[in-house]
């Protein structure tokens, strides 16, 4: 009688506590990302375990990465925002952590720790750009060309400088509609040292400089504004090279077999992580962090590895990924030769400014 | 619009008639009166009142849908291009400040205006909106975004000159409890002591007397009194003061006199106003910790531009639009090398014209056709008319891209047949002929569909007749049935010329550099730089320029002159 009397307690005292554990928690979440290989590569490594441990919960998926700040801001006008967290570049990121639109988070309390021990601030070192950013993993901007349109005689192109090369390498480059990484680019080429490159950009004369040199090739480019038109551009063989993501490229040599080959050469590495929106109700907060913390810990951050061709953002996950992938990585050491940091600060201060210039120029 | 449906038109008798006759004999006779003896006018208004409230009533639920989904939003959104609150918002001690400041001086302002910024920023800092205010400004100029948030992260450093002195004079000053005490009357101290968390937090009260001893203090440990409640949800008894408040104790104490104090914690702040007197005091000097912080505080520029953008509201926007920009000396143009917005707008107008044309051209032998043949076959042509429109847009762009590719079909064709050769493929994309050849297709049915309802009203006897007296074919078309469809052109153009003109996808797509449009620059400033205030302003001057030509396509060509069907 008494027996049984505890374990009625005890078990009631269960119900309560997990009863109060789902009060405390929403049980549906809004991701944002951006749809394609990378969102599966997401869904694949982060939500289909989170799901097998918490049945409960249901997850939607929105593709508005490439305007989330836009967006954010207007749900954060209208006071409704819908979104419980977001995947957004490092720039975006600063930008919506100045906005007062992400939450600022305490990375060592937040993040679980790496599977070495080491605090997720650590882990994660210099690429916790911004007090709101939970980075993923690290991307490059890269280039591809065709393979069989090397002229004969020529070497494959290795060397940054070869986009500027329309004597040896003839054939139209796509490049970005954007002066980020292209002015850089430019100034490389155009016998800059590398760090001297924000230096020489911050001047006037540098970005005319910087414009100068893109002239010599302009009326050989053509400018996309999706990570998806330089591969299709380059297998249409549309034009000869061109700038787009490391994954991109990825994606159309192995998995669609085209005739391309990546140049690693000044590969412009980048962020992309997540942020939570500001001001979230409690529920969907507790929720969003339960999942974040899952999703951001080493073993899950290596797993999505395995689905796309970025490298985690911790360190510790580097040695877990698998090793089919790891030459495929913009972090490999082969392909790690020579590669270009972009400057956050930098282009958070100058980007209106130099993308009017450039824009004024690409009008011209 | 003359037809018997029209209500002004009907001859019988009506109530809007009736009103009519009766205003007209009221002049003639006096007041026509009803059967009951009241004037007729003054009974039939009621009447009709009834009725026009009744119509109203069935378009409220519309009107109101109208108003608040689309011209409320719209309006709003227009008005964010003149709309700059945030500057004198985030910055309204700074910019009081300045206004004593001679912007055209070429000096750096006074230590008033130091001191106002620091307070300023401080607060500002406390609330996150230095950066919001960084991004702001830092589309008028260049790196004041990295200013502003260094400056947010530096200017602690003062108060903490002033806080480690107090605070090796009495640990008291660095405590929570100390600073309460001093600043809060009795009744809050009360209520803070015996606050339990859970509770609703007092209302912070300044002590009786203490804002006439240490003005600038008090108002410094409000504000961060306010702040601790409202937005940190924290208990004001148990939590240090900013640096600012140890700032500002130390202007208090160098400025006045506090031996008169003699409230609680008077031996403390007697104590400290006897350290600031004392010449070992080591004080911060604001500037030098400005200039510290980044050299850019050092340079009048910085300074202009808070004064030149501290009107709530600004013709900064509108001047940005159209390639100029706010000096000290009054607006002037930007350099040439960043001129951009008067080519789009040109081009905007131009391009949309071809489209115009274009769909003119290729519409009007269409939409004849279609309104000449048998009324089955006219069906089946309509379908294919149609068929584009029940397509997605994307698709049929990146249609366009694949047809006319450097290596796309178009090319292709060429090649084969021999026309023109393998290494000199005609470029027909990414360019203003791409742009210009997708979207003439797309919008090709809004040219139709208007043409073909005016053509086939038109009656064939009239051309009949015209030939039956002598005319040639092409007289009587050109002098009979071309006058009677040119509304269908008209209400055509319209539709088409106002919907290229704020196209933005397909220019994006297929438009490379030179095709595309004014909304694409609009879109990237919604989207990309978070410049909402200049596509607004754009976007205003976009609706006026359409609104202008409506108004000169109505005095030139008559609206009256535009149908849409029979």
């Amino acid at each position: 009688m008494k027996i049984t009397k505890t374990l009625m307690a005890s078990t009631a005292l269960t119900v309560a506590a997990t009863g109060a554990m789902a009060q405390d928690m929403a049980d549906s979440m809004t991701l944002v990302s951006w749809g394609g290989a990378y969102q599966n590569s997401q869904q694949e490594a982060y939500v289909v375990p989170y799901l097998e441990m918490h049945p409960e919960v249901s997850v939607s998926w929105d593709e508005s990465s490439n305007e989330a700040v836009a967006k954010l801001r207007a749900m954060n006008e209208a006071g409704n925002v819908t979104w419980d967290l977001v995947d957004v570049v490092a720039s975006d990121a600063i930008r919506l952590c100045d906005e007062g639109l992400a939450m600022e988070i305490d990375h060592d309390e937040v993040l679980a720790q790496g599977d070495d021990g080491s605090d997720a601030s650590d882990d994660f070192g210099d690429l916790i750009v911004s007090d709101c950013y939970i980075p993923q993993i690290v991307y490059s901007t890269t280039f591809g060309y065709r393979t069989d349109l090397v002229p004969e005689g020529a070497e494959a192109p290795s060397d940054i400088c070869s986009v500027f090369d329309l004597e040896t390498y003839p054939g139209k480059r796509a490049l970005e509609k954007r002066p980020i990484n292209n002015m850089e680019w430019a100034l490389l080429c155009d016998g800059v040292a590398k760090d001297d490159v924000y230096d020489v950009l911050e001047t006037e004369e540098g970005q005319d400089q910087a414009l100068a040199k893109l002239d010599t090739i302009k009326d050989d480019v053509i400018w996309w504004s999706a990570g998806a038109d330089t591969p299709q551009l380059l297998a249409d063989g549309e034009v000869f090279m061109g700038s787009t993501y490391n994954g991109r490229l990825y994606s159309a040599i192995v998995e669609q077999d085209q005739p391309i080959g990546m140049m690693w050469d000044a590969q412009v590495f980048d962020l992309d992580g997540w942020i939570i929106p500001a001001d979230l109700p409690e529920e969907r907060l507790a929720r969003v962090m339960d999942f974040v913390k899952f999703a951001t810990d080493t073993q899950r951050l290596a797993d999505q590895a395995k689905y796309i061709s970025y490298g985690p953002a911790r360190s510790s996950s580097a040695p877990k990924v698998p090793e089919d992938m790891k030459m495929h990585m913009p972090t490999d050491p082969a392909n790690a030769g020579n590669t270009f940091l972009y400057n956050y600060e930098f282009w958070a201060d100058y980007r209106d400014d130099i993308d009017a210039k450039f824009q004024a120029w690409l009008a011209q | 619009m003359n037809t018997a449906t029209d209500p002004d038109k009907i001859t019988g008798p009506t109530p809007d008639n009736a009103l009519r006759a009766a205003d007209a004999s009221d002049k003639k006779d006096g007041p026509v009166l009803a059967a009951d003896g009241t004037p007729l006018k003054k009974s039939l208004g009621r009447a009709l009142r009834a009725q026009k409230l009744r119509a109203l009533a069935m378009i409220a639920p519309l009107l109101i849908f109208v108003v608040l989904t689309f011209i409320a939003p719209i309006f709003d959104m227009l008005f964010r291009s003149v709309e700059n609150q945030i500057v004198s918002d985030t910055l309204p001690r700074t910019t009081q400040a300045l206004k004593d400041w001679d912007d055209t001086s070429g000096q750096v302002p006074g230590d008033d205006v130091f001191e106002a910024a620091y307070i300023d920023i401080f607060y500002a800092a406390e609330n996150k909106m230095h950066t919001r205010l960084g991004t702001r400004l830092n589309y008028e100029l260049t790196g004041v975004s990295s200013l502003f948030r260094k400056s947010g992260r530096g200017l602690d450093d003062i108060g903490e000159v002033y806080k480690d002195q107090f605070e090796d004079l009495d640990e008291n000053w660095d405590e929570a409890e100390p600073w309460a005490e001093l600043m809060g009357s009795d009744a809050w101290l009360a209520e803070a002591r015996a606050w339990e968390d859970g509770q609703p937090l007092p209302k912070f009260e300044l002590r009786e007397g203490i804002a006439e001893v240490l003005p600038r203090t008090a108002d410094a440990y409000s504000q961060f009194a306010a702040f601790t409640r409202v937005e940190e949800e924290d208990n004001v008894f148990n939590e240090e003061p900013w640096t600012l408040v140890h700032t500002m104790l130390y202007e208090d104490l160098a400025a006045g006199d506090v031996s008169g104090y003699t409230g609680p914690r008077a031996d403390m702040l007697i104590a400290a106003d006897a350290l600031v007197d004392s010449p070992e005091f080591e004080t911060a000097d604001l500037k030098a910790v400005f200039e510290d912080i980044d050299k850019d505080w050092m340079d009048p520029v910085v300074w202009q531009t808070i004064k030149m953008y501290s009107p709530d509201y600004t013709s900064g926007y509108f001047l940005n639009s159209v390639d100029m920009q706010k000096t000290p000396d009054g607006p002037a143009l930007r350099d040439e090398d960043e001129r951009i917005y008067g080519i789009l707008f040109k081009r905007t107008m131009f391009m949309s014209l071809v489209i115009t044309f274009s769909c003119i051209a290729l519409s009007y032998p269409v939409a004849f056709l279609l309104s000449n043949l048998p009324a089955r076959t006219a069906n089946l042509l309509m379908i294919l008319v149609l068929l584009p429109f029940w397509t997605s847009l994307l698709v049929r762009t990146s249609a366009w891209k694949v047809m006319l590719q450097q290596q796309g079909v178009i090319n292709d064709v060429l090649v084969w047949i021999g026309l023109i050769a393998d290494d000199n493929r005609l470029v027909m994309i990414n360019n203003q002929l791409g742009t210009i050849i997708a979207m003439t297709h797309i919008l090709l049915p809004f040219m139709i569909l208007p043409m073909y309802s005016v053509m086939s009203t038109i009656p064939p006897y009239y051309v009949r007749a015209a030939k039956s007296l002598g005319a040639t074919n092409w007289t009587a078309f050109w002098r009979v049935y071309f006058p009677q469809s040119v509304p269908g052109i008209g209400a055509g153009s319209i539709l088409v010329f106002i919907l290229a003109i704020g196209y933005y996808i397909t220019p994006e797509i297929v438009g490379g550099t030179t095709g595309t449009f004014i909304s694409n620059r609009i879109a990237y400033h919604i989207s990309s730089s978070l410049n909402w205030g200049l596509a607004a302003a754009l976007g205003t001057i976009l609706l006026a320029v359409v609104l202008i030509l409506y108004w000169a396509y109505d005095k030139i060509v008559g609206i009256d002159n535009v149908k849409l069907g029979g």
